[in-house]
């Protein structure tokens, strides 16, 4: 139990876990709104199906075969390569929050600064190789998928 | 009572205040984005329910309840209910990191902020990113082809722009030194203009990347490829009808006003006044505490005004041009802000 007058918890705390009891409150409540519409609406609204009002939606004519046929390769090396740079920019965060208290912690003005330049010399070798491919060229037919 | 309980029940209640204003908002937001267009192209929009047509969402809103809820037979159905769910749950979540105020306590408790967590920013870009899902897969239990091509597109789009959202935020982050977004709001609140992160704390290119991903981010022209109708009838909800098809609406709008407030924390001080420091002593106490959430309303309200103006005015991009300008423009632009920033604050330090 908390001692009265303790509430300035809300940064600096023992109980740290406590700053996020809101968030998942509001996570409660977003899903809880979201589901209760899915819910009202499905029993407000009435139902009379036929078969034609429950088939695909293909303007009005007969849907031909399943939708989930084969897609351009594109989109999955989209992803591929999302994944890649997203891991990359999200090793960027801790570096970008304790960039200013490098120089006191190394002794060196621009030691944070070196360390980001080899690691995004790195990734640039990367970058560089796929637009190289044609990767990025989504209307090159001759790419080397 | 004791001060846990206090602390609960304050936060249910601003956690439902800021909910219904929010929701308020994004049903506004679609008149507001009707009247404007309809101006844009010398017309009225909405002006028969109620004055000025003020009451329209909400006509509209009792309308969606009202339609027929098709199941269509060929969808998957756990995932064609849990879509839009995931979509406007996701929405309406990053809400709660944001600092609409100024830290104002009552019995102790931050009245202006709903959680003050110190990877603020980070949630709201994770809470984005599960917001893919919602996309993804309603195209796909959706068995449609149209809705399949438009969430993929729609998908490919938005994880392409994230990364270059991801990366324009660091240079603000670089300045800050921390990720908690009342931080960064207070960092920017000395000296009006010429503190905020787009202007004096020269993250200009930064405010510009951002704004561009923002915009393919929530799928609006000109980057609205997923809902392109002349090519995919309605994009990835075309199997949806009644709320559930409202639930993506307002998951789109919804997710404009978190991008417009995302940009108005990070790049234009949030709350602070853009030149209150000249009048410190302005006003009791009551002004002082509202006076910040009018600010952030303001400029939030300008994000949007921009978003209809930009969708009133840019044609369409074509798909390989947007893959293009993602990858090969905003990309690249995006690490050497990052690299000019890092540098920069090393020889200032």
């Amino acid at each position: 139990m908390l001692a009265a007058g303790d509430l300035g918890f809300l940064m600096q705390t023992p109980n740290y876990f406590w700053n996020y009891l809101p968030l998942l409150l509001q996570i409660a409540v977003a899903v809880g709104l979201a589901s209760f519409i899915v819910l009202a609406s499905w029993l407000i609204g009435r139902h009379r199906p036929t078969r034609i009002k429950l088939s695909t939606y293909e303007c009005g004519m007969d849907p031909q075969g399943d939708a989930r046929g084969r897609f351009s390769v594109r989109f999955y090396m989209v992803a591929m390569l999302f994944i890649l740079f997203d891991v990359e920019a999200v090793f960027m965060y801790p570096w970008a929050v304790i960039y200013r208290k490098l120089p006191l912690l190394t002794g060196s003005r621009f030691f944070g600064f070196w360390e980001i330049v080899v690691y995004i010399g790195f990734i640039l070798v990367g970058y560089f190789y796929i637009v190289k491919k044609g990767i990025l060229d989504w209307s090159n037919d001759k790419a080397d998928l | 009572m004791n001060q846990f309980l206090i602390f609960i029940l304050l936060t249910l209640l601003k956690i439902a205040v800021v909910t219904v204003v929010f929701l308020t908002a994004v049903a506004y937001t679609v008149l507001l984005e009707r009247k404007l267009v309809g101006r844009i192209q010398n017309r009225w929009g909405p002006s028969r329910v109620g004055p000025f047509g003020l009451m329209q969402p909400l006509a509209d809103g009792l309308k969606l309840f009202l339609k027929e809820d098709l199941m269509p037979s060929a969808v998957e159905r756990p995932l064609f209910i849990l879509a839009p769910i995931i979509a406007l749950a996701c929405a309406l979540t990053s809400i709660a990191v944001m600092p609409y105020g100024r830290d104002i306590r009552w019995h102790g408790v931050d009245m202006f902020q709903i959680a003050n967590i110190n990877v603020g920013l980070l949630v709201i870009l994770g809470v984005t990113s599960i917001g893919v899902y919602g996309i993804a897969l309603s195209g796909w239990s959706s068995n449609n082809k149209y809705s399949l091509l438009g969430s993929l597109r729609s998908t490919a789009q938005m994880i392409s722009y994230e990364l270059a959202l991801g990366l324009s935020v660091i240079g603000v982050v670089l300045r800050t030194g921390s990720l908690n977004l009342r931080d960064i709001v207070n960092l920017q609140a000395t000296h009006g203009v010429l503190s905020w992160n787009a202007f004096g704390g020269v993250q200009i290119v930064a405010f510009f990347i951002y704004l561009t991903a923002a915009f393919a981010e929530t799928n609006r022209t000109p980057f609205d490829l997923p809902e392109a109708e002349s090519e995919l009838t309605a994009g990835y909800h075309t199997e949806y009808s009644s709320m559930k098809f409202a639930m993506f609406f307002m998951a789109e709008y919804a997710n404009m006003i978190n991008v417009g407030a995302v940009a108005t924390l990070l790049f234009l001080g949030g709350w602070s006044s853009p030149f209150g420091h000249l009048f410190p002593d302005f006003g009791g106490p009551v002004v002082h505490a509202l006076l910040p959430v009018f600010w952030f309303v303001a400029k939030v309200f300008c994000f949007l005004f921009l978003y209809v103006w930009v969708r009133g005015t840019l044609p369409r991009f074509r798909y390989d041009q947007l893959m293009g300008f993602g990858w090969k423009f905003l990309l690249p632009l995006a690490i050497a802000n990052v690299v000019v920033t890092g540098l920069v604050l090393a020889v200032h330090g």
